[in-house]
């Protein structure tokens, strides 16, 4: 079981709530992947009139919203927000996701270091949006982040999980969970992902943007599923290092 | 910084665990892989992996090469005082023993460390026999500061510590630390230590994480073989070394491998570690954790010293001498054991390069930690 900040989550995928092509599609996708949070964008959300937009169409006993602050291009913008959506009754989770190049939408180490910071003294769950830093990835457990986010690929690119390496330490090195964010582009990514021993996905373009939302939402949850079960049954490691044979070495110097 | 206290346990599940990884299969599988657990560890600490020992050997040598290149660090220990309030079964130093005592002036010890410095040696080991009132904290934070712009790094090895003091002591320019479990067995633990704050085995066990929260920059852990089961002790050194990674990921961590050696008192070992033993359980540490130093010390032969250079070791002491006082005056008794290698840090340097690896004397160094201009004594810092 899945547990962030205390909570208890039966899926271990996350989905967002961008790029469908209406909130129809959009409810019915994420219903038939199951999964039990979503992000939702909050420069997408009226916060003076919450009932009438696309979160009003999701079932919020069967969901946990959890607002992002993507566009914020710095640590002082991405607080506002948080405290503004907070002040509006969106509680207390909260993605943080800083990304001042909206090219890449990579997101910015330092502002959301500093955010995490200020977020978690005020008591919000924040779970970061971050490149796959390890080093950064302890410096935000350090600061009480409830989980990190590190990225695959850049949002949207669909590409896969370019920065395994990195994400393996991250994983390793891990005290709080690890939520595999962006750029999965197909369930053999997200089950990766999981296989790697990542706690969690969160996928948001590739089932929104898919032919059929609702089959390709339920085909990453059976990758999810897949891949953790795979990593509880335990999975033999691959060797990286080539060594054709074992080289004897001499220890005849033993007594 | 944590709430959480690292504990070890019951040496009958760690038996279980080992039992559980025993056959050669499980070895060959584990000398395949990237990455091992602790359950990885256990197949490569067990009776299974002893006949494939050269191949432990050929992957921890592998790694060390990768991970530390071919060299080997150069340190020498400096005995300070032999008083000791404990009375521990094994050890020359205990309050059993009738030796010659002594204590170091500030201006013997330092006279010590230049004796030191002169044949070479950057990196020194500050020990100690547990006498807090003979030897404390005010004593080594005016030693360091004596010491400091003449060494790359100090280190100690005394008597556990709490936090504020290490801290203290890191701010005078001690580098690290080094604190023994001796033996990670409680039931044992209890049988060989008879009395003294260092009976008090959780104190100890807590002491790494009390020097890595306090800033220190590198922590030393290791247990004394032949105390109790030596895979175990493996495991249990395993999971220590795990633990303090995952809690105190800037620390940078070492292990060491003393081995019971001839001592005063009449104590023999409870069990046998001979060198194949060893250097089994030096391969599965390497391979279980490539970023931890692991030190071999002059308690061992040169032909053994020797024959492990480039194999998973990458610190060695030379020219030690455990009697305080003893570079000055070579003389005196009063030694904590009897010395394997007998070899000078030049022989241990040359011999190092025969074999074609780096004997490196500097690795540190005092800029790292001291925020302040000079050696000039800042009685408001301490």
């Amino acid at each position: 079981m899945l547990t962030i900040a205390g909570r208890v989550f039966r899926s271990r995928l996350f989905g967002g709530t961008g790029k469908f092509s209406s909130p129809r599609v959009m409810k019915e996708a994420l219903d038939a992947s199951g999964c039990e949070m979503v992000t939702v964008a909050l420069r997408r959300v009226d916060l003076a009139n919450p009932q009438d937009d696309i979160m009003s169409v999701l079932d919020r006993k069967k969901f946990l919203f959890l607002p992002n602050t993507s566009g914020a291009r710095d640590a002082q913008e991405a607080v506002r927000l948080a405290r503004l959506a907070r002040a509006s009754g969106g509680g207390d989770w909260l993605k943080l996701e800083v990304t001042p190049d909206p090219r890449t939408l990579l997101p910015d180490p330092i502002e959301t270091l500093k955010a995490t910071e200020i977020l978690v003294k005020e008591g919000f769950i924040v779970l970061p949006y971050m490149n796959a830093d390890p080093v950064l990835a302890l410096r935000l457990q350090d600061a009480g982040a409830a989980a990190v986010m590190p990225l695959g690929a850049p949002i949207g690119t669909n590409q896969g999980i370019l920065t395994a390496f990195q994400i393996a330490i991250i994983i390793e090195q891990a005290r709080v969970p690890v939520v595999v964010d962006a750029g999965l582009g197909a369930p053999s990514h997200a089950a990766q992902a999981m296989e790697m021993g990542a706690d969690a996905v969160l996928v948001n373009t590739a089932i929104a943007v898919a032919g059929d939302p609702v089959r390709m939402a339920r085909a990453f949850a059976m990758a999810v599923e897949a891949g953790r079960e795979a990593y509880e049954a335990g999975l033999g490691e691959r060797r990286t290092d080539a060594a054709a044979s074992s080289p004897q070495t001499g220890l005849d110097f033993l007594r | 910084m944590t709430q959480e206290e690292f504990n070890i346990p019951d040496f009958a599940e760690l038996q279980r665990l080992l039992t559980a990884s025993c056959d050669k299969a499980e070895v060959h599988r584990v000398l395949q892989s990237d990455r091992i657990g602790i359950s990885g560890l256990a197949a490569l600490l067990s009776p299974a992996a002893e006949n494939l020992l050269s191949q432990l050997a050929a992957r921890s040598a592998r790694i060390t090469a990768k991970r530390f290149g071919r060299t080997i660090q150069i340190y020498a220990p400096l005995y300070l005082s032999n008083f000791c309030t404990n009375r521990c079964a094994y050890c020359g130093f205990s309050a059993d023993n009738k030796i010659d005592r002594r204590v170091l002036t500030m201006d013997e010890a330092e006279q010590e460390a230049m004796i030191l410095h002169g044949r070479g040696f950057k990196h020194i080991l500050l020990v100690s026999g547990e006498a807090p009132a003979r030897l404390g904290v005010d004593y080594l934070a005016e030693l360091a500061m004596r010491l400091r712009n003449r060494f790359a790094a100090i280190a100690i090895e005394v008597q556990p510590l709490e936090e504020d003091d290490y801290a203290r002591l890191f701010a005078a320019g001690i580098t690290s630390v080094a604190v023994y479990q001796e033996t990670y067995d409680r039931r044992i633990y209890a049988q060989v230590h008879h009395a003294g704050k260092k009976c008090d085995f959780d104190y100890r066990l807590a002491t790494p994480a009390r020097a890595a929260a306090a800033g220190m920059r590198e922590v030393g852990i290791g247990a004394l073989l032949g105390l109790a089961d030596w895979r175990l002790e493996g495991l249990a050194l395993g999971m220590h070394l795990a633990w303090l990674r995952k809690h105190y990921w800037r620390t940078a961590l070492t292990v060491s491998f003393p081995r019971l050696r001839p001592a005063e008192g009449d104590f023999q070992p409870l069990v046998k570690v001979n060198e194949r033993m060893l250097s089994q359980l030096i391969f599965a540490l390497r391979i279980f954790d490539p970023d931890a130093g692991l030190l071999l010390s002059t308690r061992e032969e040169a032909r053994f010293r020797d024959g492990m250079v480039g194999l998973g070791p990458t610190r060695y002491s030379a020219g030690s001498c455990t009697a305080p006082g003893g570079y000055a005056h070579p003389e005196l008794t009063g030694e904590q054991f009897s010395i394997g290698d007998h070899r000078s840090m030049q022989e241990v340097c040359a011999d190092i390069c025969q074999k074609g690896y780096d004997p490196v004397r500097k690795d540190w160094d005092a800029t790292f930690q001291i925020k302040d201009g000079g050696g000039a004594m800042s009685a408001a810092s301490l």
